[in-house]
């Protein structure tokens, strides 16, 4: 800030302004989060621990883990070759390709579910066809997958592609004069000039994987055990009655909130260094 | 011949940016692709390379047919105007990339490495990233990197283009020396026509897409094969309707054989030049004339005084189009 800046405006409005931003942010955020925490440890550690110990809540888990961590691994694949494909390449379509590639970001998840059953779902396109091979995608683990894939899509792609067009193309044609191939070039030069963008990308995605509900909600039918993803089983006990249930809620929302401050804290020890490039 | 180049065109979209080019560059030589900016050097450069393709045309090097090989099957290495370091790689990492692309064992690697960045005087700067050098020692850095794999030929697109004029000239000599050192077939851009004299053996100048001339520096300058050549390669001045180099006008006191009488306009100091602006009484064209300050001050120049001129050397002049 410039020496001039810091004194300019009142003492006044400068204590309006900010009580003003920490009421904002204490009403929105920590209000909610803290009330999350309060109702989870309300009655001590021994009810959390039987939320921790419900079957279905470790099957949610797992299934949310495996869900995440394979939609993550389609979306770095894809997102570092989209990427690629966008800076480097001219071909017809692509300006469309890149404005598609935003979509997931204004379109609501649940229009996202909906057009997957309409392409999946049992009278949808394909749907009959993969059913009479024995693939159920809708209501199943596939479409989790897939509406998660689609839902963070843009994330790895939007950070990739800036620091690739910063980086430009001469680093790969030296390297080309140096001898390497393709290959070589990919490993050697461009996955170590991305990987701080990469890493950021991928922290994001798993976070929006994690913590995706609306989509998910549409093409899972939530089965206890089966197709329900831990934002959808604190859905679901949270409606159930009992205090139990309202328990196991709060816990598996109190433990979604955690994995979220972590990712904060990845996220912001990455950021640094992705500037610095 | 080490690099042969027969009848390349090359188009971007309508622009021609080559135009029936053909070149021979004989092995071991220093050749300076001298010319305006947007003359097509870099893209005939960058054609021998294997980075660009030409639309018609061939490329051989060293007798093989390379017209589309990919660069990494040519024997070219390529310095790039702004560097292209590798950017998250250290100095030794850098130089050593091509070798380790090659799978050479790790011993000769270290060694060759530090043997090309002795001689680019960087062995202590080897453990640090490219970001931590100055531009100079980057660009020496590239160099290095480039020499490492024994490239058959040397590219260099403008390789002193960043730097300014101190360190220019520093690497200027140093790559002259460098070059007879290891003798490489090398070819470097540059649209400074004194670096192009002062280092290379042969000059190719190129405009709009085209090759005006070839030759020694010292042929281009003496006997330019016409007007842009002439102009691009040193000053000019007109005298008599003819193109003249000012250092080869003679100024004489008193009326002489074949000399024109002239009065000075203006006299102005350059360093320890001294230029003399005239007008001549007949025809009145304006030519001005480079003297040494000693020549100045026998003449007794001042403006306004009357002086002859002729010009000195046989006339290398053309007539102005
Ligand atoms: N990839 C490209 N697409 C379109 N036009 C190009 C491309 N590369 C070069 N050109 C055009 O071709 C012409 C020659 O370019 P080139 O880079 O060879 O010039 P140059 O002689 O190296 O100039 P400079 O001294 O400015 O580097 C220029 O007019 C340039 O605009
Ligand atoms: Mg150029």
């Amino acid at each position: 800030m410039a020496p001039g800046r810091r004194r300019s405006g009142s003492p006044l409005v400068r204590w309006v302004l900010r009580i003003i931003a920490v009421g904002y942010v204490l009403g929105l955020v920590a209000l909610p989060v803290g009330t999350v925490v309060q109702h989870t440890f309300e009655n001590g550690l021994e009810p959390v621990l039987e939320s921790l110990r419900n079957p279905d809540f470790q099957a949610a888990a797992r299934l949310g883990v495996f869900v995440a961590v394979i939609s993550v691994l389609i979306n770095t694949v894809f997102g570092i070759g989209i990427s690629i494909l966008i800076v480097r390449y001219r071909f017809p379509g692509r300006r469309l390709l890149n404005a598609i590639i935003d979509l997931p970001v204004s379109i609501s998840p649940i229009v996202v579910g909906i057009a997957l059953i309409f392409v999946y779902g049992t009278n949808g396109w394909f749907g009959p066809a993969l059913n009479s091979m024995g693939i159920q995608i809708i209501f199943a683990t596939p479409a989790l997958v897939l509406a998660t894939v689609i839902v963070a899509l843009p994330l790895v792609v939007r950070e990739v592609i800036p620091v690739l067009e910063e980086a430009g193309t001469e680093q790969d044609q030296a390297a080309q004069s140096l001898g390497a191939n393709g290959f070589q070039r990919f490993v050697r030069i461009t996955l170590p000039t991305i990987r701080w963008a990469l890493a950021y990308g991928v922290v994001l995605s798993l976070a929006r994987s994690l913590g995706e509900f609306g989509a998910v909600r549409v093409v899972s039918g939530s089965v206890a055990g089966v197709s329900q993803t831990p934002t959808l089983f604190v859905n679901d006990a949270y409606q159930e009655f009992g205090a139990q249930a309202e328990q196991d809620a709060f816990t598996a929302a109190f433990l979604l909130m955690c994995v979220a401050v972590l990712f904060i804290v990845v996220i912001a020890l990455l950021r640094p260094k992705e500037q610095n490039q | 011949m080490s690099i042969s180049v027969s009848g390349i065109n090359k188009r971007f979209g309508d622009f021609v940016a080559l135009d029936n080019v053909s070149l021979e560059v004989p092995t071991g030589r220093l050749t300076a692709l001298l010319g305006p900016s947007g003359g097509g050097k870099s893209t005939l450069l960058r054609i021998i390379a294997g980075l660009e393709f030409p639309d018609t045309g061939s490329v051989e090097i060293e007798g093989v047919q390379a017209t589309w090989l990919p660069p990494q099957k040519r024997s070219v290495g390529f310095v790039f105007q702004h560097y292209a370091a590798f950017k998250h790689m250290t100095v030794f990492k850098n130089v050593a990339f091509g070798l380790e692309i090659r799978r050479k064992p790790r011993a000769e690697i270290r060694q060759r490495v530090m043997e090309l960045l002795e001689l680019v005087h960087l062995e202590q700067f080897a453990d640090r990233l490219p970001s931590q050098l100055s531009g100079g020692q980057r660009q020496r850095m590239a160099l290095a990197r480039a020499l490492a794999v024994q490239p058959e030929v040397l590219l260099l697109d403008e390789p002193f283009g960043a730097l300014d004029a101190q360190v220019r000239k520093e690497l200027r000599d140093w790559l002259r020396n460098l070059h007879d050192e290891m003798n490489v077939t090398t070819i470097f851009v540059t649209h400074d026509q004194e670096e192009a004299l002062e280092v290379s053996d042969e000059i190719v100048v190129i405009n709009g897409g085209r090759i005006e001339q070839v030759g020694a520096p010292a042929d281009l300058y003496d006997r330019p094969a016409n007007d842009f050549v002439m102009k691009f390669l040193g000053p000019v001045t007109t005298l008599d309707g003819q193109l003249v180099r000012p250092h080869d006008i003679e100024l004489l006191a008193a009326p002489g054989q074949e000399a024109i009488e002239a009065t000075v306009t203006r006299l102005t100091r350059v360093g320890f030049e001294v230029r003399a602006e005239l007008r001549t009484s007949k025809g009145g064209s304006e030519p001005w004339v480079q003297l040494t300050r000693i020549q100045a001050q026998e003449l007794d120049l001042e403006p306004g005084r009357s002086v002859w001129l002729r010009t000195t050397h046989a006339p290398k002049t053309l007539a102005v189009s």
